[in-house]
């Protein structure tokens, strides 16, 4: 299946305009399989689960475009509005393309212990995992993970730094490509 | 791993030194810890006696161990005239007029990969021995730990304290960039040296707490992807894991005092709760559920009370819950947040880390949450653990900014002699292991 959907193709519109990359190859033939014995390629045999080919279709497009980190308040694991709305693309995205999985990374910033801050990651992970999920991503796809302090975004101590600091992201790769 | 270090009373010594007639009148030399101002006891090290090559060396680990509590200040060796041979009559006349209160003496032999160390204190002011000769037993590569020992010796009759010096202290080293860091655990003498790695830098680890038998420890590892829980043999440096569900993040963990039981911080579904395992069998049961999150568990040392933080009011508070479970009771009500508990050895007070405004305490209370006293101020200081004689919290202070490092440091319980631990390296998450026997 190709999708072609109208709130794809304003993501596509929104890539151009935000970065002016050349537009992703939107294949709608049958597909090469460069792999493949028969001189000059075969026509592939395996089967495309959703998904479309070219560029959206990779952790980058996920990740840079669809936007892969919601922000939180400080000590705070509820969505705000923002948040809600990067959630929503990523949700569009991963129920596109249901060939790839995702772990949500809960992460906090510095002040506060260490045990308290994985456990707020952990809510803040989970915050977005139940927010996926009601948007229609398979509950089996999405897992979550806390670092707690562990890997700040940015490393200065004060609110500019923390307020990056405090967030889930969402981190996707190809099903069966393990974790 | 650990060496065999033989521990005995020299008879002959204490033969050769008749018991003086007490003199002191008001019982023997003991300094008072107390909150109280304390003048540091004047004690004189004069240099040690023997050939072997390695007996300033003890000496001066002695005095470093003695100094370093605040309790005691050196006096110069040669200041008053020192014995001439271990076992010489103390010219406590000398000593007396140049204020010295204790003195100590001692011998140290080598034969081979063997060495001997003969100590005797003196109360300068009584003119008398206080306690019996001791000789120490031990190879020459754990010289350090036979110093230690005199110094424990020392330390104990001379503050009526347990000791606390030959003792390892359990910790993570911090290296790499701050949004990228490379963490270890290690093993260390309570002093920072001697340092034995128990993990690669391959995967995150955190927290590593000591069984109170020395012999294992428990952590939190990122190896399997997710946060998990497993133990190590020290002396193997073998390790193995005692939960692996990819669905529970499981983190926080301590050992009861039997060894028996790892309490630890279980989360499912973004809910952090606290659990106990069967250390043997990997069984599991909740103790502690609520919505809020409840994570750092410690144990009381009678293994009874387990003290744990939650927010379940609404911010960051202390409580304390049966370890057959029940209602927990909160035992904080201070201004500000309060987390990482850890109670004490001696079961008296609880220390914690404590954010006010901007700014971290660690703090200690009594059990029932009254007499909250506060040692520390800074950026961030966290994860106090406790001396194995309840006298002294080491804990990590964490400095800001994008080059911030995490540095050891250690406080008496009175607040006083707050000391950056001597390291050349960035570490966290200390964990003060037992007493060695």
């Amino acid at each position: 299946m190709i999708a072609w959907t109208k709130p794809a193709a304003a993501v596509l519109l929104l890539t151009l305009a935000a970065c002016a990359q050349p537009a992703p190859p939107v294949t709608q033939s049958a597909v090469v399989d460069p792999y493949a014995s028969a001189g000059g390629g075969a026509l592939y045999q395996g089967q495309l689960v959703g998904g479309t080919l070219g560029a959206e279709a990779t952790p980058e497009y996920f990740n840079n475009t669809v936007g892969n980190t919601v922000l939180f308040a400080a000590n705070q694991t509820a969505l705000t509005a923002e948040a809600r709305a990067i959630l929503a693309r990523q949700a569009q995205w991963l129920n596109t393309h249901t060939n790839f999985n995702a772990v949500v990374q809960g992460h906090a910033e510095e002040t506060g212990t260490r045990e308290y801050n994985l456990a707020l990651g952990a809510r803040r992970a989970s915050a977005v995992q139940e927010y996926l999920i009601a948007q229609g991503v398979g509950s089996d796809r999405v897992r979550t993970l806390s670092f707690g302090k562990e890997r700040p975004r940015e490393v200065c101590s004060d609110e500019g730094c923390y307020a990056k600091n405090r967030r889930a992201v969402t981190v996707v790769s190809p099903a069966g490509a393990g974790s | 791993m650990l060496r065999t270090l033989t521990v005995t009373l020299s008879m002959a010594l204490a033969a050769a030194l008749p018991a003086l007639p007490v003199l002191a009148q008001d019982g023997p030399l003991k300094i008072e810890i107390t909150d109280g101002v304390t003048e540091p006891m004047a004690i004189a090290i004069p240099p040690f006696h023997g050939d072997a090559a390695v007996a300033q060396k003890i000496r001066g680990v002695v005095a470093a161990d003695l100094t370093g509590t605040g309790l005691f200040r050196e006096i110069a060796a040669n200041a008053a005239t020192a014995p001439g041979s271990f076992g010489e009559a103390i010219a406590y006349e000398d000593w007396r007029a140049v204020s010295a209160q204790a003195l100590v003496s001692a011998e140290v032999t080598q034969a081979g990969d063997a060495i001997s160390v003969k100590f005797r204190l003196y109360d300068v002011y009584a003119g008398q021995a206080q306690g019996d000769g001791m000789q120490f037993d031990a190879r020459a590569g754990d010289w350090r730990r036979a110093a230690h020992k005199i110094a424990d010796q020392i330390y104990a009759r001379l503050t009526g304290e347990q000791p606390y010096f030959d003792s390892r202290v359990a910790f993570v080293q911090e290296t790499g960039p701050k949004d990228a860091r490379i963490k270890r655990i290690g093993v260390m003498d309570y002093d920072g040296q001697n340092i034995l790695w128990m993990t690669d830098s391959a995967s995150l680890v955190l927290a590593p707490q000591f069984s109170r038998d020395g012999r294992r420890l428990v952590y939190t590892s990122f190896d399997s992807g997710f946060p998990q829980i497993r133990v190590m043999e020290v002396a193997t440096v073998t390790s193995r894991a005692m939960t692996q569900d990819a669905n529970s993040m499981a983190f926080s963990p301590r050992f009861s005092p039997d060894g028996r039981w790892i309490a630890y911080s279980r989360e499912q579904g973004g809910n952090t709760d606290i659990w106990l395992m069967d250390a043997a069998s990997g069984a599991q049961r909740p103790l502690v559920q609520s919505p809020a999150i409840d994570t750092a568990p410690s144990f009381s040392p009678d293994g009874q009370r387990i003290v744990f933080e939650s927010d379940r009011s609404g911010s960051p508070q202390l409580y304390v819950v049966g370890v057959g479970g029940g209602e927990p009771a909160r035992i904080s009500f201070g201004d500000g947040r309060y987390g990482s508990p850890a109670w004490s050895p001696k079961g008296d007070l609880i220390a914690f880390a404590k954010q006010v405004d901007e700014r971290f305490h660690i703090a200690t209370m009594r059990t029932d949450g009254s007499a909250e006293k506060t040692l520390t101020e800074s950026f961030l200081d966290e994860s106090p653990t406790w001396a194995p004689n309840g006298r002294v919290v080491m804990f990590t202070r964490v400095t800001p900014g994008g080059n911030g490092q995490p540095r050891l440091h250690s406080v008496d319980i009175t607040g006083r002699n707050m000391r950056p631990l001597s390291l050349d390296f960035a570490a966290s998450d200390p964990s003060w292991g037992p007493l060695m026997p």
